[in-house]
């Protein structure tokens, strides 16, 4: 089991390391410069992949939030916890490359466009989820409460971004013509594979934190059973 | 059946004690006569403007006083363990939620049917919309803040800051419903196309009626427990 | 007085909590018209043992029995079988004691709640309090209100825990002249307690619990006075 699992690890971090440099080389030197925004258009494939990486990590927490209901399962707790907070990570990088691609492009730091406002009432969420983690008790007390808030969570979103979009459409109709062309209209294939890449590699990236993350958490609870072990030997 | 009759002498326990001391409700009029008090230092009710922020001020208000009304809602059981001697006797744990939720949205609507009066006199605000419309939409809007309200509540109830906890989690999670309730607000009150409040009103039902089943059946899981 | 049959029954109950083992191997039967006592040094489980037993907790494994049938989730059918008189009286200190008691008497489904909880009422001594909030009430009247609410739903399985903690001597008289008139009526009783003068009193059994596990257990004959289960416990408790 742990030589399996070393061996992915080998193989996640091998595959991010030169992936990682590969995907700046692709960003920044071999695909082109758009014509109209010229060099901060780079910014929008990390931010693509980031934004990628900020939701599926919620549907993480979700999936991981429906099987802990379930039965309780402490690498499951675990695993929701360190997703989220590599989630909260993600979408603030969106949030903070959507605020300087809005400013270069459309001169302002922020606008309710759907998807920004949506991430940002996920980042909301998000740190929300922490704070329900960081409640006192039992952690299966803790991990049953949070993953009901994770559910809640995960099903809300999606509204989240209907409500918006809707919002955005019925009072002032969407001016800003290079708002639409981040899914993917008119857009060269090189920029396009670039693009790909990137976002493999920020999902890669994720994998491997996520790994690493929850290895650690494991350990910081072996340790803090070994202490109170320790603790209830001495006492007796 | 039987889990609305149960209910419904949940509901009607806190509605009886509420009718005795008044406090909750009291504090919730005055605490929302203050923030509309507040708001009209922030903005100059004689100036124009006021006919923009009147239908996010419906729902700030309502929000504000609402979170402290739920506040006072799980922690009172908390007193003596009540709680757990619902958790003991015959009944399902959901019959707790939805008289929770009865309970609630009765106390949240009087103060409505108080504080919104007050708003519009303060902000000399003349009503020429359609009153039932706008009453639709008022109803909708508030049950679904406290069918996620009452649920948040229960949650935050464990915590040991509850009242700091839970508006950090229920607002982010009525931002949908908020973006409705404003916007189907503002559509009725400057007499606009009806229909197009219509279309939010949807919007409010569906996320009313999908936050109801999922917190009617995950309400369990929290009941559950040390 | 004495029927035979199993009121209660515990089989291999055990409750993991967090990263501790609360419960192990838990089994116990309680008979119908018995009175056992469940005694034990703090911190053995004793409470995680009633909240288990009572439906409030979920055991880890085990099933629990009750007249022969199996406890399910949140089964309201047993639910109203049980008493439960917990650490915490349950009532509500804004309502007056007429109030809690129709509250209660409504959830659980009491016919002739008012004739009822009138009785009660002055079964407990509570009778001129009737309309006065609970809130100043000390703690002794918390708790004859608390038995009252208990008794007014006729359990047929009493489950008290440690019911004279705080209590002056007329209550403890109070309680155990009503504990031993349900006695008669033939309703079992589990206590938890602490007080070895008021088990030794009611008890027809008692047994130890100690680190979440049943070590011992005697049957209280006329020849076991007070010091020799006193005697026995120490002997049980320090063996282990």
């Amino acid at each position: 089991m742990s030589k399996v699992s070393g061996i992915i690890d080998k193989l996640l971090f091998f595959t991010l390391v030169p992936s990682f440099f590969l995907a700046l080389w692709l960003v920044f030197i071999w695909s082109p410069v758009e014509r109209v925004m010229g060099a901060p258009q780079k910014i929008f494939y990390f931010h693509v992949g980031c934004a990628w990486v900020a939701f599926l990590a919620f549907i993480i927490v979700g999936y991981y939030s429906v099987r802990n209901l379930i039965k309780p399962n402490m690498n499951h707790h675990i695993a929701a916890g360190i997703s989220a907070e590599i989630g909260v990570i993600f979408t603030t990088v969106t949030l903070l490359s959507g605020m300087i691609w809005g400013k270069s492009s459309w001169n302002t730091w922020w606008t309710w466009e759907p998807r920004l406002a949506t991430t940002l009432i996920l980042w909301f969420i998000y740190v929300a989820y922490l704070f329900v983690r960081k409640m006192e008790g039992s952690w299966e007390n803790i991990a049953r409460l949070s993953a009901v808030f994770g559910i809640i969570g995960c099903i809300n979103v999606p509204i989240v971004f209907m409500a918006i979009r809707w919002w955005n459409t019925k009072l002032h109709p969407v001016v800003f013509g290079e708002g639409k062309d981040q899914s993917g209209g008119g857009i060269a294939p090189e920029m396009l594979l670039t693009l790909l890449f990137s976002i493999f590699t920020i999902t890669v990236l994720y994998a491997f934190l996520m790994r690493k993350g929850i290895e650690i958490e494991k350990m910081r609870d072996t340790v803090r059973r070994a202490k109170n072990r320790a603790i209830s030997r001495l006492a007796s | 059946m039987s889990i609305l009759i149960d209910a419904w002498t949940i509901a009607w326990k806190d509605l009886s004690n509420e009718l005795k001391t008044k406090q909750t409700i009291g504090m919730m009029v005055i605490f929302s006569s203050l923030v509309i008090l507040v708001f009209s230092f922030a903005f100059d009710p004689t100036n124009n403007m006021v006919k923009a922020v009147i239908p996010g001020l419906v729902w700030l208000i309502t929000i504000f006083s609402g979170i402290l009304g739920l506040n006072r809602s799980f922690l009172s059981e908390h007193e003596n363990d009540c709680l757990t001697g619902l958790r003991s006797a015959p009944i399902d744990p959901s019959s707790i939620y939805l008289g929770k939720v009865l309970a609630n949205f009765i106390v949240v609507t009087v103060v409505q049917v108080i504080s919104i009066p007050v708003l519009f006199i303060l902000f000399d605000y003349r009503f020429l919309g359609a009153i039932l419309w706008f009453m639709l939409i008022v109803i909708v809007g508030t049950f679904g803040f406290i069918i996620v309200g009452t649920f948040l509540a229960a949650l935050a109830a464990n915590a040991k800051n509850s009242e700091m906890l839970l508006p950090v989690l229920l607002l982010p999670l009525l931002s949908p419903l908020m973006i409705a309730a404003v916007q189907g607000t503002r559509i009725v009150l400057e007499n606009q196309d009806i229909s197009d409040a219509i279309s939010w009103l949807q919007l409010m039902a569906a996320y009313d009626l999908l936050f109801l089943a999922a917190c009617f059946f995950l309400f369990e899981f929290i009941m559950e427990g040390s | 007085m004495k029927e035979l049959g199993n009121m209660l029954e515990l089989k291999n109950m055990t409750k993991i909590l967090g990263d501790k083992l609360i419960l192990k191997n838990v089994s116990l039967v309680l008979n119908k018209g018995e009175t056992l006592a469940v005694i034990g040094p703090n911190g053995a489980g004793k409470s995680t043992f009633f909240k288990c037993t009572v439906g409030l907790l979920q055991p880890t494994s085990g099933d629990i029995i009750i007249e022969g049938q199996k406890i399910q989730k949140n089964s309201a059918e047993i639910k109203r079988k049980i008493g439960f008189l917990g650490h915490e009286s349950f009532l509500y200190n804004t309502l007056t004691p007429m109030e809690n008691l129709k509250f209660y008497g409504k959830l659980f489904k009491v016919k002739n709640i008012d004739e009822k909880a009138t009785r009660l009422l002055k079964e407990v001594g509570l009778h001129y309090f009737k309309e006065i909030p609970i809130r100043s009430f000390s703690r002794g009247m918390m708790q004859r209100l608390a038995i009252a609410r208990v008794l007014l739903a006729e359990p047929d399985i009493l489950m008290l825990d440690e019911p004279h903690t705080g209590l002056d001597q007329e209550a403890v008289a109070l309680l155990n002249r009503i504990i031993k008139q349900k006695q008669t009526n033939g309703t079992s009783i589990l206590i938890i307690s602490h007080d070895f003068d008021q088990v030794h009193e009611l008890a027809d059994r008692v047994t130890i619990l100690n680190k979440g596990r049943i070590t011992e257990t005697i049957q209280l004959t006329s020849d076991i006075d007070l010091p020799k289960m006193k005697d026995w416990y120490a002997e049980a408790v320090a063996q282990k």
